[in-house]
């Protein structure tokens, strides 16, 4: 018996042997498509055919078929040809047989699903964002009830009161002082201005001074003040004329 | 005045049968019976035995709409009689056409998952990029945070649409990888049958 002649009939490839190990080392033929197994099998279902064990053909298929075999897992694996290398021969090859089983598994559970799907193919539902509500956390960190009370106090103290004194100031028209002054000079001739503003708030106070100086400015009055926070005392500027003319008259 | 439709004459779950209709009809995702009984207000229970009443009335062969446990939750369907219609007007986008690559990508990551792009090279001998991308937009897998602190690798698990398209109670329903070694059987029991025949 030929090894060399054993005719394939696989997924991958269909004819001799040695036509498949020619096509592999052209890199003609993907390594990985073909299924080394079937290649084992049907070498032996030949063997059993002939009467005798063909011994020399046994030898000769084991060498072709295990470089085929570490050719294959080599492809696998590129990156790990250099791990595996470091390794002993033996380990080698255990790890080998491990990750082909792994993946073989795979390739396994990859038909399943593909047949899983075929079966579920009719199957129709809704499909879409969830817009589902925000789930209410109602959990709080552990805590001490007694700080958790203290906390509770802390924040429960009404805060100080904010003044708004300063949103009612409202300030009084200087004409208003003006025509008052005015009054108060046609009845006399002079007045103290704290006797006649004293008891206004300092805002009308302040107008009020402003008034006078206004007073001041158009020749109305005279204004006099002996001494630093002395009283104010204001005089009609015609009554001062006379006083100065009778005094020099005098 | 119309009395209200009733799933089972005077059964008194009746009520609570029909505040569970409503929130599956209007969920968008599978509602597990903690949800349920968490929107509707009741005993998780009450809630499994009325989702018994819900899901007798909405069957297969009864109902076009029918009440399944898919994805870790309950969830209405178009029933499978109607699903040649469903297919006339909507599209399957996420389990079209999907490729060899992505499907082995995929296997990887609901058995091995969350796993990272790196892993599931080393498991296929080649670059998952293409593959995992393909799946990330169909929705089939999505990020599950990184490997290891941050600049890590990203890794992947399945989403719930993984389990809706595949009709999957849950990942445990995923069959295990040791029962998926059928063909290897059959390759012994070929080399079992040349080894007798040549002793007979």
């Amino acid at each position: 018996m030929i090894v060399r002649e054993l005719e394939l009939d696989l997924d991958a490839f269909e004819g001799p042997f040695d036509l498949l190990l020619t096509l592999v080392l052209k890199d003609e033929l993907d390594l990985r498509d073909v299924d080394v197994a079937a290649i084992v099998l049907s070498f032996i279902e030949r063997l059993a055919e002939r009467d005798e064990l063909d011994l020399d053909a046994c030898g000769e298929f084991l060498v072709l078929i295990s470089a085929l075999l570490e050719l294959k897992a080599r492809g696998l694996f590129p990156e790990e040809a250099a791990e595996l290398a470091e390794l002993e021969p033996e380990a080698a090859a255990e790890e080998l047989a491990r990750r082909l089983a792994e993946y073989r598994r795979m390739k396994e559970a990859a038909a399943w699903l593909r047949e899983r799907l075929a079966q579920e193919g009719d199957r129709f539902f809704r499909v879409g964002p969830a817009p589902l509500a925000p789930k209410v956390e109602q959990q709080i960190a552990p805590q001490d009830p007694e700080r958790l009370a203290a906390a509770l106090r802390f924040l429960a103290v009404p805060p100080p009161e904010v003044s708004l004194a300063h949103m009612a100031l409202r300030f009084p028209p200087v004409a208003q002082f003006l025509e008052r002054f005015r009054a108060v000079l046609r009845r006399r001739t002079r007045f103290d201005f704290d006797a006649e503003v004293g008891e206004l708030p300092r805002i009308e106070q302040a107008v009020a001074l402003l008034a006078l100086l206004e007073l001041r400015r158009s020749g109305e009055i005279t204004i006099e003040q002996a001494a630093p926070f002395a009283p104010i005392r204001i005089s009609r500027t015609d009554v001062e004329r006379e006083d100065s003319w009778t005094l020099r008259s005098a | 005045m119309d009395a209200p439709l009733r799933l089972i004459a005077s059964n008194p779950l009746d009520q609570l049968a029909r505040t569970i209709e409503a929130l599956l009809v209007v969920a968008s995702a599978p509602l597990s019976a903690a949800d349920l009984a968490e929107a509707a207000g009741d005993d998780p229970e009450r809630v499994e035995a009325a989702l018994g009443l819900v899901g007798e009335r909405y069957r297969e062969g009864r109902s076009g709409v029918v009440l399944e446990n898919v994805a870790g939750g309950w969830a209405f369907r178009a029933s499978r009689e109607a699903a040649e219609a469903c297919a006339r007007l909507f599209e399957k986008p996420a389990q079209r056409g999907v490729s060899q690559a992505a499907m082995e990508t995929l296997a990887i990551v609901a058995y091995l998952g969350p796993c990272t792009r790196p892993d599931i090279a080393r498991i296929r001998g080649v670059s998952a990029d293409s593959a995992v991308a393909s799946l990330l937009e169909r929705g089939l897998i999505a990020e599950a945070g990184r490997e290891d602190a941050a600049g890590g690798a990203i890794r992947y698990k399945t989403t719930t649409l993984f389990e809706r398209v595949f009709g999957l109670e849950s990942l445990s329903q995923l069959p295990r990888l040791d029962d998926l070694g059928a063909d290897v059987e059959q390759i012994r029991d070929r080399l079992h049958a040349v080894a007798e025949k040549r002793t007979a």
